[in-house]
């Protein structure tokens, strides 16, 4: 069987943001990492490669060359393969999956395609769903639970007031993963050694017959919003503490 | 003639209550609004829909949730009514449905607006979980938005002439993902990306059995119940309560952090709602320096007071 995953290389979580030229993130000084929801998904393809005989795990990114070190991280995990579409421009959700569509295919057969439901840098929501739909196939998003069995796979995706939807869906599909998904492992120092080792397959954006950049949404700035003014702590005895903090909440703020 | 379209969401044949936002922003574009709504009884709906000119219902024997038919059907309404903004929620279901419509039909789409101006095709969104905004123009023909509950303002609407009706069959094309289940959550849980009220646990609830204390409050004010990434990690919360970067991210009027340190992380996923409360015994926890107002103390003293003083007020 053979597995995809798809991984972006996002900013740590704990990096400090500064905004360039208005419309990019300073990226001096920042440490990078997989985005952890594409973690979760590269953790479930290595279960369900454990599971079934003769399957391999094919990783695939596209972003500028320093890219190349989250698809290092994501072999050490115990991923075969790895795929980079270099390119150095920003391009919109719809042309990267477009552009990760045409080179999954490219491999030939695919069976499951796991991703993360979002990215944490652009929080788009989007770029799952335009490769399954690109693809054709099915898609289940915000996925916490997946099993396989036979061609068949059955996932229950977290939707609103804690509620669940039981989905199935016959492969080819995408799985958009969602925390709660599985623990992602931590790569052994053997698999960091056997990753260093293997070869990374690079793709251009021409390669994959876009050969031109055609962005329909444009990014204009990007910009820190307002900060809160510092607030006010409560001092006194806490009964009489609680006391005002309810009466500012009804009388004066007007929120209860 | 370029129109404006909604999707109206609903839960248990109930409007959901930021289907009035959507109404309402629809409603200033001044262009004509359609709303289209899956329901076969669209009677008692017309009220909540009042001002709106052209409802398309959409009818069926079975009109549970499937992705596959609600893309389908829509994606054709959006062509044929040349719908070219079209708004929705960004709920669970939001988010499922609108990419594959916009797949479908090619249109751009921008999920979690928080600023739309329909005249200059331009957005405003949180990026980085909420740690920057980032303003988009687009260029498309259809352009789609969902909307980030609690947001946009709700005005009363003027109440039109009777709206044309335009009733449609639901399109059952294919069916590729089915969803065949809906497990319930065994309590009531109010949803969080939508409470106007939010009460919740961080680290310093010690366990599990003591967001009791939690629950006990948001009771009484009808709040949702949230967690911290490292109350999730500790057990002493459900992955769906966490707020935050990897968690949900909320916008309530009132949020309640109880024993919560306040990593930059959770703050990104609260750190818009419009009041925020801190309790924690640490008067250095990184929270008291975001929240509005803060009481330094002992949660385990403080919570129940709070609840006490809470009744008093609500009798």
């Amino acid at each position: 069987m053979n597995i995809f995953v798809c991984i972006k290389q996002v900013p740590d979580t704990e990096a400090t943001l500064s905004v360039k030229d208005g419309k990019t993130i300073n990226e001096n000084n920042i440490k990078w990492i997989i985005s952890p929801y594409d973690e979760y998904a590269i953790e479930e393809a290595l279960k369900v490669k454990e599971k079934t005989p003769e399957s391999n795990v094919t990783l695939i990114t596209l972003g500028p060359k320093r890219c190349e070190s989250a698809l290092r991280s994501g072999l050490a995990m115990g991923a075969e393969n790895a795929i980079h579409i270099e390119t150095e421009e920003h391009i919109d959700n719809k042309t990267i999956a477009r552009a990760i569509a045409y080179a999954i295919k490219q491999e030939g057969d695919y069976n499951l395609i796991f991703i993360g439901k979002q990215a944490i840098d652009d929080d788009a929501f989007l770029t799952h769903i335009y490769i399954a739909e690109y693809l054709g196939i099915p898609v289940a998003t915000n996925v916490t639970l997946f099993k396989y069995e036979s061609e068949k796979v059955f996932v229950e995706r977290e939707i609103d007031g804690g509620e669940k939807e039981k989905i199935e869906m016959t492969t080819p599909c995408v799985i958009g993963a969602a925390k709660g998904l599985n623990t992602p492992r931590y790569p052994s120092l053997m698999g960091m050694m056997k990753a260093k080792k293997i070869p990374i397959k690079k793709l251009s954006l021409q390669d994959l017959e876009i050969e031109e950049i055609d962005n329909k949404i444009i990014i204009e700035k990007l910009f820190a919003p307002a900060e809160k003014p510092q607030g006010k702590i409560i001092e006194g005895e806490i009964e009489n503490a609680v006391k005002e903090l309810v009466r500012v909440l009804k009388d004066e703020v007007k929120v209860l | 003639m370029a129109n404006i379209g909604i999707y109206v969401e609903l839960k248990e044949d109930k409007l959901k209550k930021s289907n009035k936002e959507a109404i309402s922003l629809a409603k200033r574009s001044e262009k004509d609004v359609y709303v289209i709504i899956f329901t076969n009884n669209l009677d008692q709906h017309l009220d909540e829909l009042k001002g709106i000119k052209n409802i398309i219902q959409i009818k069926d024997q079975d009109l549970t949730y499937q992705p596959d038919y609600y893309s389908d059907t829509i994606a054709n309404i959006i062509k044929d009514y040349n719908l070219n903004d079209f708004i929705g929620i960004c709920s669970a279901q939001g988010k499922d449905l609108f990419p594959r419509i916009a797949a479908k039909i090619d249109a751009s789409l921008v999920n979690d607006c928080i600023e739309i101006d329909f005249k200059n095709n331009s957005i405003t969104k949180p990026v980085f979980a909420g740690r920057l905004l980032a303003k988009y123009r687009v260029e498309n023909e259809f352009k789609m938005y969902t909307i980030r509950p609690n947001v946009f303002p709700v005005q009363a609407f003027g109440s039109e002439e009777n709206p044309e009706i335009i009733t449609k069959e639901l399109n059952k094309k294919e069916l590729k993902t089915k969803i065949v289940d809906i497990i319930k959550s065994d309590l009531k849980k109010i949803d969080l990306t939508e409470a106007d009220i939010i009460v919740s646990g961080g680290r310093g609830m010690k366990e599990k059995e003591n967001f009791k204390i939690l629950e006990d409050i948001a009771q009484l004010l009808n709040a949702g119940v949230g967690a911290s990434r490292a109350a999730v990690d500790a057990g002493f919360a459900t992955s769906d309560m966490q707020v935050g970067q990897t968690g949900k991210v909320v916008n309530p009027k009132l949020y309640i952090a109880c024993g919560v340190p306040g990593a930059i992380q959770h703050f990104a996923g609260m750190k818009t709602s419009k009041v925020i409360v801190a309790i924690n015994k640490d008067s250095e926890a990184p929270i008291f320096k975001k929240a509005d107002y803060g009481i330094v103390g002992d949660l385990f003293k403080i919570v129940p007071l709070l609840k006490k003083e809470l009744e008093n007020i609500l009798e």
